[in-house]
C-alpha cells in the first residue's frame, strides 16, 4: 500500500475513533442508547462518510447526492455522531441527545441535516433504497444509495419484497449492507432465526455478494472501491462485525445491545479509545514529517474523496 | 394520464392492481414513469417513499384494503413520519368488494390514517371530483391518502368544474332544519335523501366532507349553530371517522343531537355494496327514514337511539 493510502486509512481509522467517543459519551449523558450495534457501525459509517459517499455538509439536499438508509435506526447514535464529525450538525447538539426536547430522537429523522429518512422500525430502509435507485435511473442521474442494515432485522419479510424489486428493477446503483455483528437483542442471531446461508439466499435473489470485515477500515474502503457498477446486479455488502466493538468489556455481549455504561465503564471505556486515539495521532504525526507526505487535504479528497465509479 | 404526458416527473408505483385501477393504459403508453412491484404493499409503499424524497410526485395505487392493512407501518413511518408527499390511491375502498368479505373491505381506514400527524385524507365522490383532485394533488407537497371506490357511482357534481378545495367542505343543499354530512359515496344518497326531505317541508342542509383531514370544522360548526341536528353518513366503520370527528367538534364548540351512520361494530353482511348499503341504512331511503325519525324524536326532547345500540 502507498504511504499516502496508508495515511488515509490511518486517518479514517482516527476519525472512527474519534466517533466511537462521541457514540459512548453521548450514550452515557443521555443513559441510555443502542450501544451495540452503533459501535459495530462505526467504521463502516465513517468510510462512507468521509470517503466514499459524494455529499456536501454545506448542502445536505443537494440533489446529485449519494443517499445513505440507516435502516436499523436504533444505531443512530453513530449517524448523528459522523453527521456531526462531517460537519451536518452542530456537535453541540450531540450533548443534547436523549435529554427532554432534544431535537435528536432516539431513531433518525430527517429534520435533521443529513438524514435521508425517518427510520426505527426494521424492514423499512431498503425498500426505500429501492425507490431512490428507481428514481435515479429515471432522471438518468449518477448517484449511488447505500442502505445500512442489522442482521437481526434480517427476520423481517419486507426486506425480501425489496430484494426481489432491485434484481427486477437491475438496480446496480444500490449497494445494501449488512452489518452482521451476529447477535441481536435476544442472543445470537442463529438462536432466534437462522439467517444463514445468507451469502447464498441474496445471491438466489439476483444480488452480487461479497463479506468483509467491517470494522477493519482498510478492508472496508476496498470493498467499496472495487464494487463493480458495470454489471447490472445490485450489490451487498455482508460487513463481519463484532457488536460492541471497540470496548472490550462490550464486545460480543448481547445485553449490550441496548444499555448505558456505568461511570466506571463509562471511564474506563473512554481511556481504550483516548488510547488508541493517541496512537493513531501519533503515527499520523510521524508520516506526516515525511516532506512528499505533506499533501493538503484537498490533494487527499481528490485522490481517495469518491472511490466508486459512475 | 394527460398530465402525466406532460409531467415525467409524475409516476405511479402499483402492485398488480393495474385492472383493478384501470392502469393498463398508463403501462403501456407511459412505461418509464410506471413502476410495477408485483404483490407486496409494503416494498410498494416504501418504493415510493424513496421516489417522493427524490422529487418524483409518486401515486401508489392498488386496493386500500390492502394499503391501510399490510403496509399500515410503511404509511405511517416512510411516508407521514418522513413527510414524503406520496399520494395514496386506495381503490375499491369501504365496502366496494361487496362480498368477497371482511379481508377486502377497508372501514378502518379513516380511523387509522387521521391519528398520523401531516397525513391528508380525502374521500371523492365522483368521477368529475376525483378527477379535480387528482389534479389538485400532483404537486401538493403533503401526503394524502385518497380513497375511491370501484363501481361506477351517479354523479354529484355536474362537471370537474366545480370548486374543490382540499380541506373546505362543499355545501350542497341548503337548509335550517337539520344537516346531513357524507363522504365519498355516500353524499349521493345524502343529497337524495336531503332532496327527499325538502319535499316534505323539512329542510335538510347536505354537506360533501370530501376532505376528512384536515378537517372543515367552520362549517360544522355553523351546521349545529344553524340547524341544531346533524346526521353523518359513511361507509366506515362507525368508530373512529367522520361521525366521530363530527362529534369531536360539536361536543367542544356547540353541542347538539347528533346520530352517526356508518358501518357497525360487527363484520359486514355479505352483498353487493348497495345491499350492504341498504342493510345499514346508509343509502337513500335509510337516510331519508333516520333523518324524518331522528327529526321527530329531537323536536320532542327526547334522545335519539344511537346506532350501536349501547
Amino acid at each position: 500500500m502507498s504511504r499516502v493510502k496508508l495515511d488515509e486509512i490511518k486517518r479514517l481509522q482516527l476519525q472512527a475513533e474519534k466517533v466511537r467517543k462521541r457514540v459512548v459519551e453521548i450514550i452515557f449523558s443521555s443513559r441510555s442508547g443502542h450501544i451495540g450495534g452503533a459501535l459495530s457501525s462505526v467504521d463502516m459509517e465513517t468510510a462512507l462518510y468521509f470517503n466514499i459517499m459524494n455529499v456536501d455538509p454545506a448542502n445536505p439536499k443537494y440533489e446529485d447526492r449519494d443517499r445513505f438508509i440507516l435502516s436499523k435506526g436504533h444505531s443512530v447514535e453513530t449517524l448523528y455522531s459522523v453527521l456531526a464529525a462531517a460537519g451536518f450538525i452542530d456537535d453541540e447538539i450531540l450533548n443534547s441527545y436523549g435529554h427532554f426536547g432534544s431535537k435528536l430522537a432516539g431513531h433518525p429523522t430527517n429534520k435533521i441535516p443529513g438524514v435521508e429518512l425517518n427510520s426505527g422500525a426494521l424492514g423499512h430502509g431498503l425498500s426505500v433504497g429501492v425507490g431512490l435507485a428507481i428514481a435515479a435511473k429515471m432522471d438518468r442521474k449518477l448517484y449511488h444509495t447505500f442502505v445500512l442494515m442489522g442482521d437481526g432485522e434480517q427476520d423481517e419479510g419486507s426486506i425480501y419484497e425489496a430484494a426481489m424489486a432491485a434484481s427486477h428493477y437491475r438496480l446496480n446503483n444500490l449497494v445494501a449492507i449488512i452489518d452482521r455483528n451476529e447477535l441481536q437483542i435476544s442472543g445470537k442471531t442463529e438462536d432466534v432465526m437462522s439467517l444463514e446461508p445468507m451469502r447464498q439466499r441474496w445471491e438466489a435473489f439476483g444480488w452480487e455478494v461479497c463479506d468483509i470485515d467491517g470494522n477493519h477500515m482498510e478492508a472496508i474502503v476496498d470493498a467499496f472501491e472495487s464494487l463493480d457498477y458495470t454489471n447490472a446486479k445490485p450489490k451487498l455488502i455482508i460487513a463481519h462485525t463484532t457488536k460492541g466493538c471497540g470496548i472490550s468489556f462490550m464486545e460480543k455481549i448481547a445485553k449490550w445491545h441496548h444499555g448505558a455504561p456505568t461511570e466506571d465503564q463509562f471511564v474506563e471505556a473512554i481511556a481504550e479509545i483516548d488510547e488508541r486515539i493517541n496512537s493513531l495521532n501519533e503515527q499520523l504525526n510521524e508520516s506526516r514529517s515525511y516532506k512528499y507526505d505533506s499533501l493538503p487535504e484537498s490533494v487527499y479528497k481528490h485522490t481517495f474523496g469518491s472511490g466508486k465509479t459512475g | 394520464m394527460d398530465l402525466a404526458k406532460q409531467d415525467k416527473d409524475i409516476v405511479v408505483v402499483t402492485t398488480d392492481a393495474r385492472g383493478s385501477v384501470t392502469l393498463d393504459a398508463f403501462a403501456k403508453e407511459l412505461p418509464a414513469q410506471f413502476v410495477e412491484l408485483g404483490i407486496a404493499e409494503q416494498n410498494a409503499v416504501g418504493v415510493g417513499a424513496g421516489l417522493a424524497s427524490a422529487g418524483k410526485k409518486t401515486f401508489v395505487c392498488g386496493p386500500a384494503c390492502f394499503y391501510v392493512a399490510r403496509s399500515l407501518e410503511q404509511v405511517k413511518v416512510d411516508v407521514a413520519y418522513s413527510e414524503n408527499p406520496v399520494k395514496i390511491l386506495g381503490v375499491s375502498g369501504g365496502v366496494s368488494y361487496g362480498s368477497l368479505g371482511f379481508s377486502h373491505h377497508s372501514l378502518h381506514d379513516i380511523a387509522v390514517l387521521r391519528t398520523f400527524p401531516r397525513m391528508h385524507i380525502v374521500l371523492p365522490c365522483d368521477i368529475f371530483q376525483t378527477k379535480r383532485l387528482v389534479y389538485e394533488l400532483v404537486n401538493y407537497r403533503y401526503p394524502v391518502y385518497i380513497r375511491v371506490g370501484r363501481n361506477a357511482v351517479p354523479n354529484v357534481y355536474e362537471s370537474e368544474n366545480v370548486e374543490f378545495r382540499i380541506g373546505r367542505a362543499n355545501l350542497l343543499l341548503d337548509g335550517n332544519d337539520l344537516t346531513i354530512i357524507g363522504t365519498g359515496e355516500t353524499v349521493h344518497h345524502c343529497l337524495q335523501a336531503g332532496i327527499k326531505l325538502h319535499s316534505q317541508g323539512i329542510k335538510a342542509r347536505v354537506i360533501d366532507m370530501h376532505t376528512l383531514k384536515p378537517f372543515d370544522s367552520g362549517i360544522v360548526k355553523n351546521a349545529a349553530l344553524d340547524t341544531g341536528r346533524i346526521i353523518t353518513v359513511e361507509e366506515h366503520s362507525i368508530f373512529g371517522g367522520l361521525g366521530s370527528s363530527v362529534a369531536e367538534i360539536v361536543s367542544q364548540v356547540h353541542p347538539v343531537p347528533l346520530r352517526i351512520l356508518g358501518i357497525p361494530d360487527e363484520f359486514p353482511v355479505h352483498g353487493t355494496p348497495l345491499q350492504i348499503f341498504k342493510h345499514y341504512g346508509i343509502d337513500t331511503d335509510g337516510i331519508f327514514e333516520a333523518a324524518l325519525n331522528f327529526v321527530d324524536l329531537t323536536t320532542r326532547g327526547s334522545t335519539p337511539q344511537t346506532a350501536t345500540g349501547f
